[in-house]
């Protein structure tokens, strides 16, 4: 191979720097593209909950290898990355969802994620601005948060650091077998494209039908001016993962995250199929009321701005990573819908073991891209 | 001026008490007794109004634990706590 690079990343939002960083590390020469900068979309717009999260063994195996790869650099991120390891506090409402909370516990512990419950009569020690009355909550104590644009360009950097190339404000128009071509015509060569292009990933396979569509599932965010001590971990509602990971068109749940700043960072909601990027004051009201029933001193604060993100979903909630059989050396890296801060890590690790034709720790068939295609008929099967 | 004007009251600024009336603004009472840090800005540096009149945010100070208002819109009344120097 003549070739001038090994490979082409497509797309410079936390997932593509993730993975242009592991492939420099595997020895690669990397080139690296996005139309504008460093974790300017999807990644700029998250709250950068590092969570491990439990709809299904696939998702945990991901979440959860993310974190020990996150853990073992959150201690060298730079003080722009924000890192605050304070956990993760679930509240119950219920009986229900106390037992839910309960057999999440047990969960997690038979896999060696540490998680205690906590007793209604201990709760206001551990958020003193919760409302009276929950009928207890999930602590995971090892959650942590971060500033996702800036881990983005920390990643950027470490694989700037040891060879890799970025072609910042440069559009890709197409990929395909051998390489990609981009807005001002130029075809780049490279015998691997991964393609890390977020909600723009499918439309840039020319062509090519996985037999699937990821929908836009747009949230929105609110930030308050500084008030430190109001909470002390990130605190969500336990039916946030009913709420939040269910199918209906439009919900909120109540989400708060303290930032190292002092200020509360206040979530969230979900509309499918909404790609506009505008703040819409009815889903900002429902998004606060719903956070008021759970602290209401939430009213007291004020908020300094409102934002929102598109998150790119699947079918089945998980992310596309892996080999695209019909265009060999085509590779995807997207989907990751709410999870892709946390899954950066092992989404990238994936690939480049994919890409080195190394094994990896863990099992990489269900995030396949083909998986949708099979059942379809379609040319792109396992 | 405190000599020659009638206290009503008392309200609490970072704990200690100072008397004043409720036809006045909590920046004229900080004014008053010569408290001139309202607020840190970020890096570190003092803030005090500026405007006077609510438009630059200069003066902000926290009342009831968590509730950050402009110093100089905010009417003092019996008992508010009144916490400055924060960011």
């Amino acid at each position: 191979m003549s070739s001038l690079r090994d490979v082409i990343v497509v797309g410079a939002g936390i997932v593509g720097s993730a993975c242009a960083w592991w492939l420099a590390r595997a020895g690669l020469a990397v080139d690296i593209i996005d139309p504008e900068a460093v974790g300017t979309q999807s990644t700029a717009s998250a709250m950068g909950h590092l969570v491990v999260m439990d709809d299904s063994e696939a998702q945990f195996a991901l979440c959860h290898r993310s974190r020990v790869l996150w853990d073992t650099f959150l201690p060298h991120l730079p003080a722009a990355c924000e890192v605050d390891t304070s956990g993760t506090l679930w509240v119950a409402r219920d009986e229900d969802e106390l037992a839910a909370a309960e057999a999440r516990r047990d969960f997690y512990r038979d896999r060696d994620v540490k998680a205690e419950m906590v007793a209604p009569a201990q709760l206001a020690a551990y958020e003193p601005n919760l409302r009276k009355g929950f009928r207890g909550a999930l602590l995971v104590p090892q959650d942590a948060s971060i500033y996702p644009p800036a881990a983005a360009r920390w990643l950027m950097d470490k694989a700037l650091e040891i060879g890799a190339k970025f072609h910042r404000g440069r559009k890709v128009e197409a990929i395909a077998d051998g390489g990609v071509l981009t807005r001002d015509g130029e075809v780049l060569k490279a015998p691997v494209v991964v393609n890390a292009a977020g909600m723009a990933a499918l439309e840039l396979l020319r062509g090519i039908d996985l037999g699937l569509a990821m929908r836009p599932r747009k949230g929105h965010l609110v930030i308050t001016d500084r008030v430190p001590g109001f909470c002390r971990r990130q605190v969500l509602e336990f039916g946030y993962l009913k709420r939040a990971h269910g199918d209906e068109d439009t919900s909120v749940a109540f989400n708060i995250q303290p930032r190292r700043t002092g200020q509360m960072l206040i979530g969230s909601s979900r509309q499918f199929d909404v790609s506009s990027r505008e703040v819409e004051l009815p889903i900002l009201s429902r998004m606060l009321t719903r956070a008021q029933e759970f602290m209401p001193r939430i009213a007291d604060l004020n908020c300094v701005r409102a934002w929102t993100g598109i998150r790119a979903a699947t079918p089945d909630g998980l992310p596309l990573i892996g080999p695209i059989l019909s265009a060999p050396g085509v590779f995807l890296a997207a989907g990751h819908e709410g999870l892709g801060i946390t899954t950066a890590l092992a989404t990238a690790e994936l690939i480049t073991n994919v890409v080195m034709e190394r094994r990896s720790r863990i099992d990489g068939s269900p995030y396949l891209p083909g998986r949708f295609a099979e059942s379809k008929g379609l040319r792109d099967v396992r | 001026m405190s000599g020659r004007v009638e206290r009503e009251f008392e309200v609490f600024v970072d704990g200690r008490p100072f008397a004043a009336r409720s036809d006045w603004t909590l920046a004229t009472l900080l004014l008053n007794e010569g408290h001139f840090q309202f607020r840190r800005a970020v890096k570190g540096g003092t803030r005090a109004p500026f405007c006077g009149v609510g438009i630059c945010h200069e003066c902000r100070v926290v009342v009831d634990d968590f509730r950050t208002v402009r110093a100089c819109m905010t009417l003092c009344r019996p008992g508010l706590e009144v916490r400055t120097g924060g960011e």
